[in-house]
């Protein structure tokens, strides 16, 4: 029961320290940090729902940085043809994103492993290159976002600190989905189905339509991170969904502790800190960054939650 | 005619190129049950070796040779040292360690050779063009790849098929544990597999580096389209590597060369020329997820040759 409480304790300050950054950020005068943990906050996002696959599922999708992308689009292009409603634009992009989970995760779901791995990359690259061709919609160079989604004055997306807290509320409405969804009958079917699919199958589960609605769900969850992080940088690219960008997302879901609630916020917060600290000192963060990867990966099993359980132990 | 018969040898020269990558993956993948992300790298590896040691000895082939030795003794430490942990661990360990190993390699490579390009100069007697037909003439140095690759494909299979080693390597793709309970020493086998795979992939980056340019992240893309080859062809068997790569090479090249002409039938021109890139990349990737859809396993599994 004590190893429960140091990582809690630790999640809690961590949560703690979202909710207050603006505050900080206030009376230090530091407009620098509150955008980049708007952004960090996004990625959260992202990772949490790769989590809901990943670590509850069993699902290894190394293509989910394609929702990042099909989430922007939908703002980005909408945008630009004139629609400037956040009640259409998000509403577009979570119905797309279903739409490509559906299509995607039928087809991928026939195979598991590594061919799974595969299949979800290979996906994702063409979803790159699809946006790379769209040429009325600046193709390879990307598309600026002129103007941030309009929310009819319930909220402004203009304005910083009401951003933040809009990308953080998405955040803790997603970790609050994801703790509802893990711990229902659906959830628990579903991480049956991680443990021995063969074995629910013989009792009776549709293993197939389970996994199914699983993977819809994260991805409406990971398209959602889009459309913030368009709104974010004002300009989307093919580059947001290249494979290293999905790279980064199992990182950060890993790096926190896979099949943990908040382990991939922890982990998104932790790597996208670090990649921010290396390249202050060095340009060349990444000459640190990839051994300390594989350091993780080679000792520190179960990730910073992991880690925090065990240090607890003794 | 012209067209058809240099496109149709390009697509060729590039399937092989594929071929030499994708072996060395896929025996990897087959004997180690390693998902090796880096190999991309080792390719990248393999081009820079080879751009620096031609221009300090001032010969292409003797750079080649230095490069392909040092991508080989490359291969051996990294397997060593880092690679050989992670045998038997969970594929996304795999996924996410050699992940961390490109972006040291990448920025690595940075730091020593800068962030510009390296060119990798052709001698002259390889850029004469051959004529191959009555009329038709096809680069050397094309050719020469062409060449080569074939040679090393068939020295690869009778290496496998042929050979004392190639007989272990092939018991230790159907069955690790048991070859390692009949007295083989596994890990020097694994060390040797992994060598062999990276040299390949050094051959391979050295020899594309005259075509394009010598660059970060080169190995990359080329490393995505070698994972689709043994996907297709089947995790672990080197005739399916093959004969993926072929095919692989071939729709890429051939849809880049005709497709915008076929699109520009039917669409606008503005429109065809930006949407035929996209369309022919998309491709290969529309055939692999079609293969795995059909038969999951890859067109020519290993374990059921």
């Amino acid at each position: 029961m004590k190893s429960l409480t140091v990582s809690k304790a630790v999640t809690a300050l961590m949560l703690a320290g979202l909710v207050l950054l603006p505050l900080y950020s206030q009376l230090a005068g530091n407009v620098f940090i509150l955008t980049l943990f708007t952004r960090i906050v996004i990625l959260a996002l992202a990772a949490a729902s790769l989590n809901l696959i990943m670590g509850f599922g069993g699902m290894m999708s190394f293509g989910h940085a394609a929702y990042l992308g099909i989430g922007g689009y939908a703002v980005g292009m909408l945008a630009q043809e004139g629609v400037g409603s956040g009640f259409i634009q998000f509403p577009v992009a979570l119905a797309a994103s279903a739409l490509y989970a559906l299509v995607i995760g039928a087809l991928s779901l026939r195979t598991r492993g590594v061919y799974f791995i595969m299949i979800t990359l290979a996906f994702a690259q063409m979803a790159y290159y699809v946006a790379s061709g769209l040429a009325r919609y600046g193709g390879d160079d990307g598309l600026t976002v002129y103007k941030r989604s309009d929310f009819s004055g319930l909220i402004n997306l203009g304005n910083r600190t009401q951003f933040y807290y809009l990308c953080l509320a998405c955040l803790f409405g997603v970790l609050f989905l994801i703790w509802r969804i893990v711990n229902s009958r659906f959830g628990l079917v579903v991480q049956g189905l991680r443990s021995n699919e063969q074995r629910m199958q013989a009792i009776g589960f549709p293993a197939k339509r389970y996994k199914l609605v699983c993977f819809v769900i994260s991805g409406m969850m990971c398209g959602l991170a889009g459309a913030l992080l368009a709104n974010n940088t004002d300009f989307i690219s093919p580059a947001v969904m290249y494979w290293t960008r999905s790279g980064d997302l199992m990182v950060m879901v890993i790096l926190g502790g896979m099949g943990t609630l908040f382990g991939p916020v922890m982990g998104a917060v932790v790597f996208l800190l670090l990649e921010e600290f290396l390249s202050q000192i060095t340009e060349y963060w990444a000459l640190i960054m990839g051994p300390l990867l594989l350091l993780i990966v080679l000792f520190g099993r179960g990730g910073i939650m992991g880690l925090l359980g065990r240090f607890n132990r003794g | 005619m012209l067209l058809v018969v240099e496109q149709f040898l390009n697509g060729l020269q590039f399937g092989l190129l594929l071929f030499l990558l994708a072996a060395g993956l896929t025996l990897v993948f087959g004997i180690m049950d390693l998902v090796n992300l880096a190999h991309g790298s080792l390719y990248m590896m393999g081009a820079y070796f080879a751009a620096t040691f031609a221009a300090w000895t001032g010969s292409f082939l003797l750079g080649a040779l230095l490069a392909l030795g040092a991508t080989l003794i490359l291969g051996i430490v990294l397997e060593m040292s880092a690679l050989r942990h992670l045998y038997g661990r969970d594929h996304l360990d795999h996924v996410l360690a050699t992940f961390g190993l490109i972006l040291f390699f990448n920025e690595a490579v940075r730091l020593i050779w800068g962030p510009a390009g390296l060119a990798l100069p052709l001698p002259a007697w390889l850029t004469v063009p051959v004529p191959i037909l009555p009329g038709i003439h096809y680069p050397a140095y094309r050719l020469a790849i062409i060449v080569v690759a074939l040679l090393v494909a068939l020295l690869l299979y009778l290496g496998v098929m042929r050979t004392r080693i190639g007989m272990l390597i092939r018991a230790g793709a159907s069955n690790r544990e048991m070859i390692g309970a009949l007295g083989i020493n596994i890990k020097l086998l694994y060390t040797l597999v992994f060598g062999l795979g990276a040299a390949l992939a050094g051959l391979a980056g050295l020899m594309q580096a005259p075509i394009l340019t010598v660059q970060i992240g080169m190995g990359e893309n080329i490393l995505i389209l070698a994972f689709v080859i043994i996907v297709i062809g089947g995790i672990g068997s080197i005739r399916g590597a093959f004969l993926a790569a072929i095919f692989v090479g071939m729709i890429d090249t051939l849809g880049r060369a005709f497709l915008p002409n076929l699109l520009r039938q039917v669409l606008s021109g503005a429109a065809a020329s930006t949407a035929a890139p996209a369309l022919s990349s998309m491709l290969i990737y529309l055939l692999m997820a079609i293969v795995l859809v059909v038969r999951p396993e890859g067109l020519f599994p290993a374990n059921r040759r």
